[in-house]
């Protein structure tokens, strides 16, 4: 019986095995308690993707709590009005002015929102795909890339990290077919930042990401450890009950 | 308090069921580790019934709005995300636990005769419980969610004649749509939890009619004192009261961690494309369904065609529903048991857990291949069972309980 057991057991870790396929990914550093990056992603994210993105399901108020903001940094933040002409208060959800019919015009397809897109692509996916983003005259808008082929979204951060080139070489694989593949990038066109503060940038940004998909993360794991500890204890006292009560069982 | 008591057992037999469920209640005294996961089923039911009557509260079950009002639910209701996630986690634990004491019942011949009933109830609440968790899975309404239900309703498209109109009959659309949303939530909170609950109260109460297994396998009923009581039985209260808390506990531990330190389940609990809202023009690029149904999926999957795969899945299931009867052998517990059984039975256990694995994978050729392989291991436990049972080489088994 023991060694069925430690057979089911050794199969287990096969079940916990990830299937990622598509283009290596670069790490990003992600760390929810460095307030200074996630402002900093907070800045970014409302300067440069609120333009077209929403994050619908997020309050900008809940950012200036969890990140102690000031009321005007939040303020800041905000770059909407009501129809009415009044400027968005901060207590309302991030939605945006553009209209999906025009998202459809400009970029052929839905912008999506972007609450909970790091829960759904990823803290490294969306770290390299904001720095790949390549010369391609073959697209609509001039430019591609690596993480995401043939993306609709232009590079919106061209300015922050100039234009680059990317070199592919050519690489058979096993069954004897030719592959372009990515081998690096060269910037052609030096952007406002050098590429180690673009990288910085952009990490700040994913890290907000992150940050804005589950913005309970760092109370949820110091409650969880004193859920833990109290069921440690919970646990001897009441292992200590069940001997008492188990004594006169024989 | 004695006369209130009185008072209400004059009128209701409250200390009678006291008395035959808990304290008079007479369980073998051997019991080890995996008499726990009874208890602890019971206990996910609770949980999940409670924290699902508090997301109920907040969720919305329509098109338009159900993906956002769980991101409500995770943001603007005072501890939402912690109900969310207990209830999420509370799906991966119900089918864990259940998947356990299923095993434990395979393990000490737990569905032999008395307990045919005991365990043909079993299976139907745990066909309940897939059919409640499958509707679950579509209610926050992401990418899998969506499409996920899209591929399982097609399936009953496979049947001959009524295919298609039992399909849409399901869905209420021609695409899963608003009107599948509302009657899966529906039939989620309100018609199989009380089917599951009169299942459950039905398990229980065949099970107190005979009376429990053991990992001897042996009867405890046959050997009585002079007051009746069985020799090798404890009350059930206090003693595996007291015994299943730290059980609980040891349980509650391992859940918190899930659902404080990864409620994602590393992607196979929350999948990641659940995190974006459903849409009926983009289908994603690898649908699979939750790790718990993952084994039938891969048994589906091994079969080329599809009215046959649909047939062969129904029949992984319904042949659990005929062990009492496919087992033929008079010994109970493993321990006494033969060795074909034993390595029939791990044979069982290993198909089952690498179907699971293949279930989940996009196929290959390869991987279809290992699929019916192990598609047909775990239909041969059933049939091995069948031919040698009656036969077994079995050793002798104690009157009493070993300790």
């Amino acid at each position: 019986m023991k060694k069925l057991l430690s057979v089911v057991f050794l199969l287990i870790p096969g079940l916990v095995m990830a299937s990622e396929g598509g283009v290596p990914l670069d790490k990003a550093l992600v760390d929810l308690h460095n307030m200074e990056s996630l402002k900093n992603g907070a800045k970014s994210f409302a300067t440069y993707c609120m333009g077209c993105h929403s994050a619908d399901y997020m309050r900008y108020n809940r950012i200036g709590r969890d990140l102690g903001m000031t009321p005007a940094e939040v303020d800041g933040l905000i770059t909407t009005r009501s129809e009415s002409g009044d400027k968005t208060k901060s207590g309302q959800l991030m939605k945006i002015a553009m209209q999906p019919e025009y998202a459809k015009q400009a970029f052929g397809t839905k912008v999506p929102d972007l609450t909970v897109i790091a829960r759904a692509r990823g803290a490294d996916y969306l770290y390299t795909y904001l720095r790949t983003f390549y010369i391609d005259d073959s697209r609509p808008s001039g430019m591609n890339n690596i993480a995401f082929k043939d993306v609709a979204m232009p590079h919106v951060l061209w300015e922050l990290q100039g234009l680059q080139k990317a070199n592919f070489k050519d690489e058979k694989d096993a069954e004897g077919n030719d592959h372009k593949v990515f081998e690096n990038m060269e910037i052609v066109v030096p952007g406002k930042m050098s590429p180690k503060e673009y990288d910085k940038f952009v990490g700040d940004l994913v890290n907000f990401l992150v940050y804005l998909g589950e913005p309970v993360q760092t109370e949820r794991k110091s409650m969880g450890k004193w859920v833990l500890l109290f069921l440690a204890i919970f646990g001897v006292i009441a292992y200590l009950l069940k001997k008492e009560y188990w004594k006169d069982v024989h | 308090m004695q006369s209130l008591l009185n008072w209400v057992d004059a009128r209701f037999p409250l200390t009678k069921m006291w008395e035959e469920h808990l304290s008079k209640y007479y369980a073998p005294k051997n019991f080890n580790f995996w008499y726990f996961f009874g208890s602890l089923a019971l206990l996910v039911l609770v949980i999940q019934i409670l924290s699902g009557i508090f997301l109920t509260m907040h969720y919305k079950p329509d098109g338009q709005m159900a993906f956002a009002s769980v991101e409500y639910i995770m943001r603007d209701v005072p501890y939402g995300w912690l109900i969310r996630y207990i209830h999420s986690t509370g799906a991966t634990a119900f089918f864990l636990v259940v998947y356990l004491h299923m095993f434990r019942g395979l393990m000490y011949g737990s569905f032999k005769k008395p307990r045919e009933l005991v365990w043909l109830f079993g299976m139907f609440i745990y066909l309940a419980l897939m059919a409640e968790a499958f509707m679950g899975y579509l209610l926050p309404w992401g990418q899998m969610s969506y499409w996920g239900a899209q591929v399982i309703i097609s399936l009953f498209g496979a049947l001959p004649i009524i295919g298609d109109p039992l399909t849409l009959w399901i869905r209420g659309d021609y695409v899963v749509s608003d009107a599948t949303l509302n009657r899966f939530f529906a039939l989620h909170v309100i018609a199989l939890p009380i089917v599951l609950l009169g299942l459950v109260v039905a398990h229980i109460i065949a099970l107190h009619e005979v009376g429990s297994n053991n990992p001897d396998g042996v009867e405890i009923k046959k050997n009585k004192d002079e007051n009746g009581i069985p020799l090798d039985g404890i009350p059930f209260h206090p003693y595996y009261t007291v015994k299943d808390i730290v059980g609980v506990i040891v349980f509650l531990f391992f859940f918190s961690i899930i659902v404080f330190f990864a409620p994602e389940g590393g992607g196979y609990m929350l999948e990641h494309a659940n995190f974006i809202p459903s849409d009926p023009l983009k289908t994603p690029p690898h649908i699979a369904p939750v790790w718990y149904f993952t084994p039938f999926y891969a048994i589906l999957r091994a079969v080329p065609n599809k009215l046959g795969g649909v047939m062969a899945m129904g029949a992984a299931i319904v042949v659990l529903f005929l062990l009492p009867w496919i087992d033929q052998c008079k010994v109970k517990s493993i321990r006494y048991r033969g060795l074909i059984y034993k390595i029939n039975l791990a044979a069982f256990v290993i198909s089952f857990l690498v179907l699971g694995y293949l279930g989940m994978q996009p196929p290959t050729p390869l991987k279809t291949l290992g699929a019916q392989f192990f598609s047909a291991i775990y239909f041969g436990f059933f049939v091995v069972l069948y031919f040698t049972s009656k036969n077994e080489k079995t050793k002798a088994v104690p009157e009493r309980v070993t300790q």
